[in-house]
């Protein structure tokens, strides 16, 4: 404890609050004891995490919290939301008020070691890119120099968005919005000529300009964001099964096992890779300390990693994004989760 | 228990427990146990927490680079600079759009406050509709409106709205031509100093001439010809040592010249609007409550009506105005924090927000940024309050 | 011989009475006068008939969905389709009565004490201050007596809007009244933390407040700690709010002579009964007018939730220009969530002059 820190907790020392609370201990002790997950997720990111009109999260991120629950109680709707500002994300997460962050949130070495939080896995390969008014008659993010950008406040996005006009000796005007809302309309007004932000949003915010088919988005790609869900740094038994309720859908995808087919792979595949991850031997659940059908409970309820997708980002929605990246690794992309056996 | 006398008549002596001084000493020390023992509580609550979570805190971070850009900076800014730097480009923002509006919110205020007492029914009509609509709004939600509404309604940057190739309104901001003091500008400088110097020396004299002799001397045409005279003079007679960037459209944007981003305008437009409104109010009851008789003496005794506003009325209805003004401008000043919501890069959103979003550190970033408004609100007290010691009655 | 008859008396010039001599007193006394008349006339000729013809003429009111929106109007279908999302949030529509229950009991009660000659306003009073907030949260949390649990991360709209502010203040008034007999006590370590603590919090912007509940709260509550957000703003506003209500408070307390104290102490009373019996009572009727002054600042600043991602009215209105059913709707949202706002704030404060009418009780030094 130097007196830096002494002196800088010092300085919120003008305000008085009075709490009384029960004491918690590890997460995962603590989520078994309460029976639901509690997931941090956007205050509205559509095909990540929104609400729906009847107010039901749906989307990636949200799949990654119901996945965990359907492992940790063999139910999927066990999982309350906590929806986050970018702001908040890192603190709801630190002081327990959310069990995961789920949020669309890039892995980063700043992030992993010093705001006190671990990342479990990568849900979405995603990087940032630039989205203009094909008006503006830009082919290249090369052109942009000069040109004023709409981005979002909080996020890897602006040091990205700086760190690349400083390396192509450019000059921008950053302008900077607190919620994806307010920096798409400013957008679509006019008061920028670029938006920058990851290529899965930009094509999720596409559709909500006033003509979505007057808008292009450019080909360069100028970071890595590789997008995951993060816990609390000290528990591993938590972060186990965070982690592996990750790959049990991206495992489930590579053998073939989808949501439709897995009560009749479970009574009748003779592959061996297939029973040990549908629990009917190998006792893989004990060594986390959930069920052995934990793997059956997450394709069952939630689907493997190409059908949350699709329903969600891909093919079956208005997103119309391409597996690319996302894609196993087998299929040309780098989706590559570790073997359960 | 006190201890029994030994003489039944003499009064007994009252127990130290009733003696008002003590009880007062020992409720306060209760008192300040009971404050610091939660300050204690809170104070270790977030050390532990802090420990636990693996947070690096301190003020290590102020030096680390920034790697951001900021749109607008009045001091020198690059991405490259470092997070204290972002502290420092805040500040400056949320004073330059604080002072703005303080000046413009006064001024209109004042001239709606006179016309809600206008003879004029009409004008009366519209100022008491202007002042009833606006202070009843929140003012984020008239942010957010002029905001979205001036940008809907702005031309985009190849179709400006130009004066001749001086001056531009655009979606991107307001353009106008920026003077570069050329060698010797200084000395233009210097000249307007001592005419300012001059006119005040001037007044004081013809105030002090009235007093003796009676004769008013008219000082305004004097003023005015020293502080447009001299410093002329010494311009032209240096050959004009001053030159106008243009702002110039070049790619996607003007460059050249000041910018106004919308974004300080609408917020600006908003905070006008918004205090000017509560304002008006503030100068009307201000007037009304100087008593009628105070004019008509002062008419009575010869002083003509602007004499009369700037000498009898005007004075007193300072002393009623002044203390409500103030809670208005340090409203007004906590009021721009919300440039948060349209993206000016004021303090709390760029080192509140961006910063403490890169690093983290919400304790020391809260703290500062708290700080910064206490020290400001306590400047603008200060200030304020000497100004109405001036203007103060002072009673026997 | 004809007896003399004075003329009668000539009518006052046309110029002087009647609708014309009105307009030449009000409008036109002098000519600055008719100039600023011509000139606020035109003004509002070129302003007003196109508003009107937005709002009313050409606007759209019935409908399902955007297809009904093309008079090249104001869309009130977009307000019409999401209204009850606007005044109740998330709030699961089958529940919708338990809201309306609150609400109407509140407004009952409220009006109990508003209406003069009605009996028993002081256990009305108590209701208010000290059962109903529980009964409240009871009624719109659920959770007992069979009511299916709605969370608070489910409150929304004007709901939240009206929670937050008539919370705020509830919570904020027994704290406040303390700091401000506080800050006029004697004792000089109690009067200083007092103003320490009163101008701390009136020296920052709620924003700040906010940020630091949502951020920093959980930082300072042990370990394992867990409030949910609607409660930690709660807290912020509350803290915020106490310094102001306090600062109100002693200004009634200021206006109270001190002969009534002298006399209360010559009774023998204590300083918590004459401060209870004499001195409170008759200062906080005074400042009645104030509190409902700071109530409706509070019900304006309430809409800065919406920046740390609560849904109040402001927020939920947002959030419901981002639905991509529903875009471009924008202004129709902020005209009708400012109509509301002002419609609240304007009846208000037009109470609260009405009640400084009534109390006036002539202690005004």
């Amino acid at each position: 404890m130097n007196t830096l820190r002494w002196m800088a907790v010092g300085t919120a020392f003008s305000f008085a609050m009075a709490a009384g609370a029960a004491h918690a201990g590890a997460t995962f002790d603590a989520v078994k004891k309460k029976g639901y997950v509690q997931c941090g997720v956007s205050t509205g990111l559509p095909g990540f995490s929104n609400a729906d009109d009847k107010g039901q999260w749906k989307g990636m991120d949200v799949d990654v919290c119901r996945a965990v629950a359907a492992a940790m109680f063999g139910d999927a709707s066990k999982v309350r939301y906590t929806p986050l500002t970018a702001k908040e994300r890192f603190t709801a997460l630190q002081s327990g008020e959310i069990d995961i962050l789920s949020r669309n949130t890039t892995w980063t070495l700043t992030r992993d070691t010093s705001l006190g939080i671990n990342f479990a896995g990568v849900n979405y390969y995603d990087g940032q890119g630039f989205m203009v008014k094909k008006s503006l008659g830009v082919k290249s993010a090369k052109d942009l120099n000069g040109a004023t950008v709409c981005v979002q406040a909080g996020t890897t996005t602006e040091l990205n968005l700086a760190d690349y006009f400083r390396s192509q000796h450019m000059q921008f005007k950053p302008v900077t919005f607190d919620t994806s809302d307010a920096t798409v309309k400013a957008f679509d007004a006019g008061r920028c000529d670029v938006l920058t932000s990851d290529q899965s949003q930009l094509y999720a915010l596409r559709i909500l300009l006033a003509n979505p088919a007057g808008a292009e988005v450019l080909p360069e790609i100028i970071s890595k964001e590789p997008l995951g869900p993060s816990v609390r740094q000290g528990d591993d038994e938590w972060f186990n099964l965070v982690k592996w309720s990750l790959f049990a859908m991206l495992d489930a995808e590579n053998l073939g096992i989808t949501s439709k087919n897995v009560d009749t792979l479970k009574t009748d595949s003779k592959n061996p890779s297939i029973q040990r991850f549908l629990g009917v031997n190998g006792g893989m659940g004990k060594l986390m300390g959930v069920s052995d059908e934990w793997a059956y409970d997450i394709v069952k309820q939630v689907g493997n990693y190409s059908e949350s997708f699709d329903r969600n980002v891909g093919k079956d929605s208005p997103l119309k994004i391409r597996r690319g990246l996302n894609a196993l690794w087998n299929e040309g992309g780098i989706q590559y989760a570790p073997p359960i056996r | 228990m006190s201890s029994p006398s030994k003489d039944p008549l003499a009064p007994a002596r009252p127990n130290w427990m009733s003696n008002p001084r003590v009880r007062a000493l020992i409720f306060q020390a209760l008192v300040l146990a009971a404050v610091f023992a939660l300050l204690g509580y809170i104070f270790h609550n977030t050390v532990s927490n802090l420990e636990q979570r693996g947070i690096t805190t301190g003020f290590g971070f102020l030096d680390r680079e920034a790697g951001f850009g900021i749109i607008q900076s009045l001091i020198p800014y690059t991405p490259a600079s470092t997070y204290g730097r972002t502290f420092l480009v805040g500040l400056v923002n949320t004073l330059l759009v604080s002072a703005l509006g303080i000046v413009l919110a006064t001024l209109l205020g004042l001239i709606i406050g006179i016309a809600r007492l206008s003879k004029n029914w009409l004008i009366a009509r519209l100022a008491a509709i202007y002042i009833e609509t606006f202070r009843n709004i929140p003012l984020l939600l008239q942010v957010l409106f002029w905001y979205f509404a001036v940008l809907q309604a702005l031309p985009s940057p190849r179709q400006s709205l130009s004066i001749g190739e001086w001056a531009f309104l655009n979606i991107r901001g307001v353009y106008l031509p920026e003077p570069v003091p050329g060698q010797g500008f200084g000395w233009v400088v210097l000249a307007l100093a001592i005419a300012v110097a001059l006119v005040i020396w001037l007044r004081r004299w013809a105030h002090r001439r009235q007093l003796r002799t009676g004769q008013p001397f008219h000082t305004i045409y004097v003023s005015a010809g020293l502080l447009l005279g001299l410093p002329a003079v010494v311009f032209l007679f240096l050959g004009m040592p001053l030159t106008w960037s243009l702002p110039s459209l070049h790619g996607f944007n003007f460059t050249g010249g000041i910018t106004m981003i919308p974004e300080l305008t609408a917020l600006l437009v908003a905070l006008t609007i918004y205090t000017a409104s509560s304002i008006a109010e503030i100068v009307r009851s201000g007037i009304l409550a100087v008593s009628h008789g105070q004019t008509e003496a002062a008419y009575s005794l010869g002083l003509n009506p602007g004499n009369t506003t700037r000498l009898v009325v005007l004075p007193q209805a300072l002393r009623v105005i002044v203390p409500p003004l103030t809670s208005q401008y340090l409203n007004l000043v906590k009021n721009s924090s919300l440039a948060t919501a349209i993206g000016y890069p004021d303090l709390v959103n760029v080192f509140a927000g961006t910063t403490l979003n890169q690093t983290g550190q919400a304790v020391v970033i809260i703290g500062m940024t708290m700080g910064v408004y206490l020290t400001l609100s306590l400047l603008i007290s200060l200030f304020m309050n000497w100004y109405n010691q001036r203007v103060a009655l002072i009673e026997r | 011989m004809k007896e003399y008859q004075p003329h009668p008396d000539l009518p006052p010039p046309v110029s002087q009475v009647g609708v014309l001599g009105w307009f030449r007193r009000n409008l036109f006394s002098s000519p600055l006068n008719s100039l600023l008349t011509v000139v606020a006339l035109y003004l509002l000729y070129l302003s007003v008939p196109p508003v009107i013809e937005w709002a009313f003429i050409k606007a759209s009111w019935v409908g399902s969905d955007r297809s009904a929106c093309t008079a090249g109007g104001a869309c009130w279908v977009f307000i019409e389709a999401r209204f009850g999302q606007f005044i109740y949030g998330f709030y699961p529509p089958d529940q919708w009565w338990r809201v309306n229950l609150g609400a109407l009991l509140l407004v009952a009660a409220l009006i109990w004490l508003m209406l003069p000659r009605l009996p028993a306003k002081r256990w009305v009073g108590v209701f208010v201050l000290l059962i109903y907030p529980f009964l409240a949260f009871a009624l719109f949390h659920g959770g007992v007596a069979g009511l299916p649990v709605v969370r608070t991360t489910q409150w929304g709209g004007l709901m939240l809007t009206l929670i937050l502010s008539s919370v705020g203040i509830v919570a904020a008034l027994p704290f406040g009244i303390l700091l401000a007999l506080g800050r006029r006590s004697k004792m000089p370590i109690v009067r200083a933390l007092c103003v320490a603590f009163i101008e701390l919090w009136r020296g920052v912007p709620l924003i700040t407040v906010l940020f630091m509940a949502s951020v920093m709260l959980p930082l300072f509550m042990p370990e394992g700690a867990d409030v949910d957000k609607l409660m930690r703003a709660l807290i912020g506003i509350a803290l915020f709010q106490s310094a102001y209500i306090a600062e109100v408070v002693r200004g009634g307390l200021q206006a109270i002579p001190r002969g009534q104290q002298e006399a209360a102490e010559s009774l023998g009373l204590n300083y918590w009964k004459l401060m209870a019996l004499v001195i409170l009572p008759q200062a906080l009727k005074l400042v009645i007018p104030g509190l409902v002054t700071t109530f409706i600042e509070l019900f304006k600043d309430t809409t800065l939730v919406s920046i740390i991602g609560l849904f109040d009215l402001l927020g939920i209105v947002q959030s419901a220009f981002t639905d991509p059913k529903w875009l471009g709707f924008a202004l129709e949202g902020f005209v009708f969530a400012g109509a509301l706002y002002w419609l609240f704030c304007f009846g208000m404060s037009r109470y609260s002059m009405h009640l400084e009418r009534r109390f006036d009780t002539g202690h005004k030094r």
